[in-house]
This record gives C-alpha cells, structure tokens and sequence, in this order.
C-alpha cells in the first residue's frame, strides 16, 4: 500500500432494489458452487449408485409378479433416484460459515433488504438441483428409460424434482439461521429419511404392508413420486401432477416459513 | 459544526449481562473519534448498535441525524463499518467481495471499477483476482477497509482495525486512516484497545471501562488532568527494599511494581529525579535504568480505573 493522494470521486450509495439485491446474492452462490464441490459431489454418486444397486436387486422380482405386465421397475426408480439425488442440497453450510467469519453481518451492513439474502441462496439452490438432476436422468435415459410425455414431459419431471429440492430447504436454512451449527446443518438431512423411507420409494405402494402403506399414504414424497411416475407414461395424467404439487407446495410452506422465521428471529435478536 | 453521532444513555443488556450501561456520546463530523478500551468493555457493542446490527436495550442513538432505531437504511446508505475481524469469503477474490458490495450500494458497473481504481492506494492491485483464502491478514484488514469505503461513505467506524497486525501493516492502516479524514473529510469512529493508536490518530479519545464511559477528551487534556509525571526504574536488585525506601518520599504520589521494574507517579518530573536516586542509593539499590517521562494514556486509564489496560492480542 504506498500512500498517495486519494480522489474524491463523487459516487454514493443509493437504495438498489429488490430485484438487484436478490441478483447479487444469487450471483455470490452460483459462484460459489464449483468453489465448493464436496457439497454436491456426494449428492451426484449416491442417487446413481442406489439406482443401479435397486435395480439390480429389485428389477427381475417386481416385473415378473403376477399383474405386473409392462411394469418397468428402471421407470419406478428414476424418480426416487432423482429425489434422493436433490433433497437437502442447498447453501445453508456456506450460510453457516458467513455467519461464523462475520460476513454475514458485513451483508447485514449494507443496505440491502433482508429477505434477498436468503432469497438470494435459494436461486442459487434452485440451479444447482436442476443441475444434479441431469446426470441422474441421462443415466435413467441411458439405461432405458422413456418418457411418453416427450421432451416437454422430461423438462415437468426435472422441475418437479427441483421444485421439491427447492421446498425441502427451508429445513438447513431455518436450522443454520438458528444454530450457526454445520454439524447441525448436515444433520438436517436425517429429516429427510422419514419422508424418504416411509413412502413408495423402492417398492409401489400397493406392494406395502399394514401400517407402512397407512404412512405412506399421507406421506408427501409418495404424491412426488406419483406425479414423477406418471410423466414416463404415454399420457398427462393431471391428477398425479396436481397432487404432487400440490406436496411440493405444503412441504414447501412450513420449512419456508420455519427458514423465515429463523431469519426474522435472528435479525429481531440484534 | 454537526454531530456525526450523538447517544444518550445508551444501553444494551444480554440477558443478566450489561454489556454498555448508559453510554453519552457526541462525536463531531470530520473528526477521528478514539474508544479506548480493554477486552470486554463495551467498545463493539456500542459500535454494532451505532451501524445498526444490534437494537439499544434503551437509550437513543442518532447517527448522521437518523435515528438507529426508526431510521436504520438511512444509516447504512451513508455509513461504511470495518468490524472486529475481517468478514470477507474466503472462495471469492478481492475483485468479486469489492464489486458485490458495490451492487448491494447501488453502484452501476462503472462506478464500481472507478472506486475499485480510487482505492488502490488501499488494496494490494496485484492480488486482486486471487481468492481471498490466499491473503495475509495484513491484506485481509486492506480488503475489508476498502470494502467498506466503496461507497464513499460519510462516517467510517472501525472496530480494533489493527488487532493482530503486524507494526509495519498496523502502520500502513493507521496512515489510510488519517489520509481518510484529511483528505477527504471522512469523520471515524475507531475503537482500540491500543493507547498509542488511539494517541496518534485520535482527535478526541473516550475511554469506555465495563460498559461505562469513564473519560473523554483530547489525548493531550486528558493526560495533563493525571497531573504526575512518571518516573520508570528498571531495578537489577529487588524491588521490594526500593518501594518502601520511595513511598516515604513526599514528591510520590504512587509506585505501581510493573513486569520492567518501577514505575513512580510523581508530581514535578523534573525535581523528582534527584531525591528519587539518592533514596535508592541509600539503601543500595542496582538501578538499570531510570527515565523520566511525561503521563501516557495508559497512565490515564489506570488514574481513571484503578487499572491497567491489558492487550490481547
């Protein structure tokens, strides 16, 4: 640094918007994300990996059972694949870190407003799950898998997917916001093995027993999956699309809101 | 001229835990304001109530004649705040952290490369488009102080700016500051815990003990109202002999035993010295060293608190 005579330029600040705020933050993330790739390296390798293993254990044994004509268990498990390749994938870990190094406060500074800054990681999520669903649908494409619905049936069941990836992170946010924890942040995850496991994710719903079919049932992820399905068949089947939606839409409210709220708690706390 | 802060018992509780009890300000625009203070006695507080991070428990707060409580985005549109510890992102490089927190002030590309240019005197040019992960922390604290001057703001805080620098980076700071307020009228709110900072940048200096300001004024008032002069004796032999043989002299006003040695608070430095050596040579002392100096804020602090500042690092 050697001194020297400084110009006095006459620029000042001045309110930049919403739009421009939540730009900016996004922007931030997006960059962020191949800087950071063991955030979304595992979520590419194990979506693929129980794929292949389920369809390899799974695949004989559900399409020879009786009724079961035409049935293709690679179709079945595209989706519960790409589930599990977008849930819990999100910047809450980086959100952790600006909040413990102080950088956070620094955005806090600005005068930005203060629902952009989460907003902000939110679109930058919603990139990144439409991203890593991809490699996970051109390994279903390679292994088989066609969508009657066409192209325009392929890009509903990406954004289904995203979309769900895109509700479940209200859950990290809410719980970085809170705790400024990353081994809580990572722990949100098991959040998602009751809506993972008590639901048609490996075997149809008619196929389960007792009180597991009585959870999955009014399980969210099972109307995901459906409405996920039902784009492979040769139709539109609007109700499954409607329902699932409609899931996304209520999971989507409660962890939104429990995100906001943390957010609101932790600037009310200043 | 006006007030770029004033506060009136300002307050802030963490639960049973009164962090800053009742705290009067008034700091002028265009002048370098020193908050002087030890580890823990409030000074960043104050600061995150004064650039709107923290709501007072009571107490107001008007800072560039806004309130912080009712009027905090006018506030953050005219100040710039470099806090504690550098908050930058390690994975984004120093071009990426200037022009981001130029867009978050409204700045067009243009006047973001133009103040990017302005504050090259501050930034190291060379390693702008390196990571940030890769700095020296000297490099780090520039970063952050241009971070926050993107906007031109009109009042600059800077909490303990030059912690844990080196002499040669705390140096360089401390001449970007004072080039700030000279050259561009830029009024700073600096608080330290280090007196020969707040002695040679400082207009005024407050000095802040368990939440309280115990002292403000010029660094010179302030150390003409200890009234003493100090007298520091490095003593080879024990110091125990010493401090009593000195007590009984009537020049004394108080010894405190420090890590070097003696250090005798005495009303008339001048005519001091000479009682003061023969009283030790009476009793056989090994004198060292002994230096006559005038008071220094640190010898203001203790006046005024009984104590000494400890630096932490």
């Amino acid at each position: 640094m050697t001194t020297q005579t400084r110009t006095h330029s006459t620029v000042k600040a001045k309110p930049s918007g919403f739009i421009r705020d939540l730009i900016t933050i996004a922007k931030r993330a997006l960059r962020s994300i191949p800087r950071e790739p063991e955030t979304f390296g595992p979520a590419l390798f194990i979506p693929a990996f129980f794929f292949i293993v389920n369809i390899g254990a799974l695949q004989d044994l559900t399409e020879t059972l009786p009724g079961n004509d035409g049935f293709s268990y690679k179709e079945f498990q595209l989706p519960t694949a790409i589930i599990f390749a977008v849930t819990g994938i999100s910047r809450a870990p980086g959100l952790v870190t600006d909040l413990q190094s102080g950088y956070f406060d620094r955005l806090l500074l600005s005068p930005a407003r203060r629902l952009p800054l989460l907003l902000g990681l939110m679109v930058a999520d919603f990139v990144l799950v439409v991203g890593l669903c991809i490699p996970v649908l051109i390994l279903g494409l390679a292994l088989g898998v066609s969508f009657g619905t066409g192209i325009l049936g392929v890009i509903a069941f990406v954004l289904i997917g995203a979309l769900w990836g895109l509700a479940f992170t209200g859950f990290p946010y809410a719980i970085a916001l809170k705790t400024e924890n990353p081994g809580a942040v990572g722990a949100s995850f098991i959040l998602f093995f009751p809506f993972a496991f008590l639901t048609s994710a490996t075997v149809p719903l008619e196929s389960l027993t007792g009180w597991l079919r009585a959870v999955a049932r009014v399980n969210p992820i099972t109307y995901i999956l459906e409405a996920m399905r039902s784009l492979t068949g040769d139709t539109w089947e609007w109700t499954e699309i409607g329902k699932g939606l409609l899931a996304i839409a209520i999971v989507g409210t409660i962890t939104q809101a429990l995100a906001l709220a943390a957010l609101r708690g932790r600037l009310d706390r200043g | 001229m006006t007030n770029a802060i004033e506060t009136t018992g300002l307050t802030r509780t963490f639960g049973d835990i009164e962090a800053v009890r009742g705290v009067d300000l008034v700091v002028k625009s265009g002048e370098i304001y020193g908050f002087l203070g030890p580890n823990g006695a409030g000074k960043s507080t104050v600061v995150k109530m004064l650039t709107t991070l923290l709501a007072p428990t009571s107490g107001t707060a008007r800072v560039l004649g806004h309130d912080v409580a009712t009027e905090a985005h006018a506030i953050r549109l005219r100040i710039g705040a470099a806090l504690q510890e550098a908050s930058l992102d390690d994975k984004q490089s120093g071009r990426e952290i200037l022009t981001m927190q130029g867009e978050l002030y409204g700045l067009t590309s243009k006047e973001i490369k133009q103040r990017i240019e302005e504050l090259s005197s501050i930034i190291e040019f060379d390693a702008i488009d390196r990571w940030v992960g890769t700095y020296s922390g000297g490099m780090k604290r520039r970063l952050d102080l241009a971070a926050s001057l993107i906007h031109n703001p009109d009042l600059l805080f800077l909490d303990e700016p030059t912690t844990g620098l080196d002499p040669t980076s705390r140096i360089k700071v401390w001449e970007e500051v004072r080039a700030l307020n000279s050259e561009l009228g830029t009024t700073i709110f600096l608080t330290t815990q280090y007196l020969e900072e707040a002695d040679d940048l400082a207009d005024r200096v407050g000095i802040i003990n368990a939440g309280k300001i115990v002292g403000e004024g010029t660094p010179d008032d302030l150390k003409r109202a200890v009234g003493s002069d100090v007298i520091q004796i490095r003593l080879i032999s024990d110091p125990g002999p010493a401090m009593a043989a000195l007590e009984s002299l009537e020049t004394v006003d108080h010894i405190e035993r420090g890590p070097t040695g003696l250090l005798v608070s005495v009303r008339n430095g001048a005519s001091s010295v000479s009682p003061i050596a023969v009283a030790l040579d009476s009793i056989g002392a090994v004198v060292g060293e002994l230096t006559l100096r005038t008071p220094t804020l640190d010898d203001v602090f203790l006046e005024l608190t009984g104590d000494r500042i400890e630096v932490s690092a």
